[in-house]
C-alpha cells in the first residue's frame, strides 16, 4: 500500500512538472513582452516589418502526402514494400531540420537562382520560395504518417461494402475512404500547420531574412522563429529583447491553439 | 437439380498453402434460398467470399476451380461486373455513415460513376426500399444520415443498397447474427419475400435459421461439403453421420 502511494506520488509529481513547465512558459513570455505590447500595442504585426506570411507550403506538401498515406494505408498495408517506404518516411522525419536547412541552401538556392534570372527579377537565390519548398519537404513525412493513421481507421466493412457494389479502388478512396477520413485529413494539415509554423532552424537558413511584408515568392522574408532565431544574440535594447519575446508569445499561442484544435478533431473522429 | 443460376466444380480455395475449402462441387438453384451451415472455421464464409471475387482483395489467398454463372466462367469475367451481378450482404450492418439514406441506397450507382436522372434514382431508391421493407419507416428522412436507424433498418438498408444495383444472386454473410430476435423474423420474412426475383445464399452458423427459410442446405465441415440437399430431407434424415451429429449438437 505505501509503495502504491509512492509510485503515484512519483507520477503525479511529473504531471505536476509538466503542467508547470507549461504554465512558466507562458508566463514567462507574456511577463517579458509586457514592454513591447505597451509600446506598439498590437499593431506591430500588420503595420511593419513581421508578416508570418508562410503556408503556401501545405499546397505543395498536402497533395503529396495524402498520396505517400493512401500508398501506405491503403494499398500497400503490409510486406516488404510498406515496410521499406514506411521507413523512408520515419527516417525522412527524423533528420535534424538544419540539414534540411543546408540541403536547401546547397540545392534549392542555386536552383531558384536560376529561375529568378530567367524571369528577370534579383536572383537572391534565398527567399519565401525557398524555404517554402524546404519546408514541403519537411512537413511531408509528418503529414504523411498522420494521414496514413486516419486512413486506417476507416473500417474495413466500409470499404468491403463498396467493394462489394462493384466498386474499384479508386471510386472507393473517392467517395468512401477519404469522406470518412476528411475531417482526421483536416486535422492532420492542422497539426502539420503548427508544426511548420514552428520550424526554425531551416527556415532561417534559406528565408533571407529581410523585415519586410514579401512583395511576391521570390523575396526574401523573415518567420515568426526565424527572426527569433537571427535576432536574438543582437537585440540589446530591451524594447528589442521584448518585441521578440512577444513573438515568442504570439508563436506560442498559435501552435498551441493549432494543435489543440487538430487533436480535438481527430480524437472526435476515433470515438464515431 | 432443375434450374441452378451457379455451379462450383472442383471448387478450392487456399490461404498460402493451407486449402481451407475442399474440393466442392455444388449447384445454387435459381430464385430460392441456399443455406451453408457449418461450424466456425469450417469455409463457408470463405466460399461465399470466393463467389464474388472478394478474395481478390487478400494478397494470400488463392482460388482454384470453376465457378460458372449462367454457364459463364466467373473467374474469367472482371470483378467489378461479377459483384454487380452479385451483391452482397455482411454479418455487421455496414450502411455508409457518410452518405443520407437515400444515397446509400443509390450509392452502387454514384460508386460506379454510372450517372441517373433524379426520376430515375427516385424510382429506385423507392423501389428498393419497399423491397426491402424499410419505406414506409424512412420515406420522410430519405436525406437524413442512417446512422440514427436501429440495427434491423441498418440491415434492410444495406439490402435496399444490394437490391438497387438489380443483382441476379445475393449472397448473405451470417445477415442477422448481430441483431436482436425480432429483427431477425423480419428479415428472415423478408428473404422469402425476396426470393421470387433474386436467388439468395445464406451462409449462418444457426441451424434453425437453415430449417426455417432454406430450400437447399449444404452442410460444410472443416473444408468438407459433407452432404447438399433439400432442406426438409436433411434435417428429417440426413444422409451422413457428421451431419446427423451436428444437428443434434454432438459436434460443432
Amino acid at each position: 500500500m505505501n509503495k502504491d502511494r509512492f509510485y503515484k506520488f512519483i507520477l503525479s509529481s511529473s504531471v505536476v512538472v509538466l503542467i508547470a513547465l507549461v504554465a512558466v512558459i507562458l508566463v514567462l513570455l507574456v511577463e517579458n513582452s509586457l514592454m513591447s505590447i505597451k509600446e506598439f500595442s498590437y499593431t506591430m504585426f500588420t503595420k511593419n516589418e513581421w508578416d508570418p506570411v508562410q503556408k503556401s507550403f501545405l499546397l505543395i506538401s498536402m497533395p503529396f502526402a495524402l498520396f505517400l498515406a493512401l500508398f501506405l494505408g491503403e494499398y500497400n498495408t503490409s510486406g516488404y514494400i510498406h515496410n521499406f517506404v514506411k521507413s523512408c518516411v520515419e527516417l525522412l522525419a527524423g533528420i535534424p531540420s538544419l540539414i534540411y536547412g543546408f540541403w536547401g541552401l546547397f540545392i534549392f538556392v542555386p536552383m531558384i537562382r536560376d529561375a529568378q534570372m530567367y524571369f528577370g527579377v534579383i536572383p537572391y537565390g534565398v527567399g519565401l520560395l525557398t524555404a517554402t519548398l524546404i519546408l514541403a519537404i519537411m512537413i511531408t513525412p509528418y503529414s504523411a504518417s498522420l494521414a496514413q493513421e486516419v486512413i486506417r481507421l476507416v473500417p474495413r466493412d466500409l470499404k468491403e461494402a463498396s467493394y462489394a457494389l462493384g466498386a474499384t479502388r479508386l471510386e472507393t478512396i473517392r467517395r468512401i475512404i477519404i469522406p470518412y477520413a476528411l475531417s482526421g485529413l483536416f486535422a492532420g494539415v492542422l497539426l502539420s500547420l503548427g508544426r511548420a509554423l514552428g520550424e526554425t532552424m531551416a527556415v532561417t537558413m534559406v528565408i533571407g531574412n529581410s523585415n519586410f511584408i514579401p512583395k511576391d515568392l521570390f523575396s526574401p522574408a523573415n518567420t515568426m522563429s526565424s527572426i527569433i532565431a537571427n535576432e536574438f544574440t543582437e537585440a540589446t535594447d530591451p524594447l528589442h529583447l521584448s518585441a521578440l519575446i512577444e513573438i515568442a508569445l504570439i508563436l506560442f499561442v498559435t501552435t498551441s491553439v493549432i494543435n489543440l484544435l487538430g487533436k480535438y478533431i481527430i480524437k472526435k473522429m476515433v470515438i464515431k | 437439380m432443375e434450374n441452378p443460376i451457379l455451379k462450383l466444380k472442383n471448387f478450392n480455395v487456399y490461404y498460402d498453402d493451407v486449402r481451407v475449402v475442399n474440393n466442392i462441387d455444388i449447384n445454387f438453384e435459381k430464385n430460392k434460398i441456399t443455406a451453408i451451415m457449418g461450424p466456425s472455421g469450417c469455409g463457408k464464409t470463405t466460399l461465399l467470399r470466393a463467389i464474388n471475387r472478394m478474395h481478390d482483395f487478400t494478397p494470400n489467398a488463392r482460388v482454384e476451380g470453376e465457378i460458372l454463372l449462367d454457364n459463364e466462367d466467373l473467374n474469367q469475367m472482371d470483378a467489378i461486373n461479377v459483384r454487380r451481378k452479385i451483391g452482397m450482404v455482411f454479418q455487421r450492418p455496414n450502411p455508409f455513415p457518410t452518405m443520407s439514406i437515400y444515397d446509400n441506397v443509390i450509392s452502387g450507382y454514384k460508386l460506379n460513376g454510372i450517372k441517373l436522372k433524379k426520376a430515375e434514382q427516385d424510382e429506385i431508391v423507392e423501389n428498393s426500399l419497399t423491397k426491402s421493407a424499410l419505406w414506409k419507416e424512412v420515406k420522410d428522412t430519405l436525406h437524413k444520415r442512417g446512422s440514427f436507424l436501429s440495427g434491423g433498418q441498418q440491415q434492410r438498408l444495406c439490402i435496399a443498397r444490394t437490391l438497387a444495383m438489380k443483382p441476379e444472386i445475393i449472397l448473405l454473410d451470417e445477415p442477422t447474427s448481430a441483431l436482436d430476435p425480432i429483427a431477425t423474423q423480419f428479415i428472415e420474412e423478408l428473404f422469402l419475400d425476396l426470393k421470387k426475383e433474386v436467388t439468395l445464399i445464406l451462409v449462418t452458423h444457426n441451424m434453425s435459421q437453415a430449417a426455417r427459410i432454406s430450400n437447399d442446405t449444404a452442410f460444410l465441415y472443416l473444408g468438407d461439403l459433407v452432404e447438399f440437399g433439400k432442406t426438409k430431407r436433411m434435417f428429417t434424415t440426413p444422409e451422413n453421420k457428421r451431419t446427423e451429429e451436428y444437428l443434434i449438437g454432438k459436434i460443432g
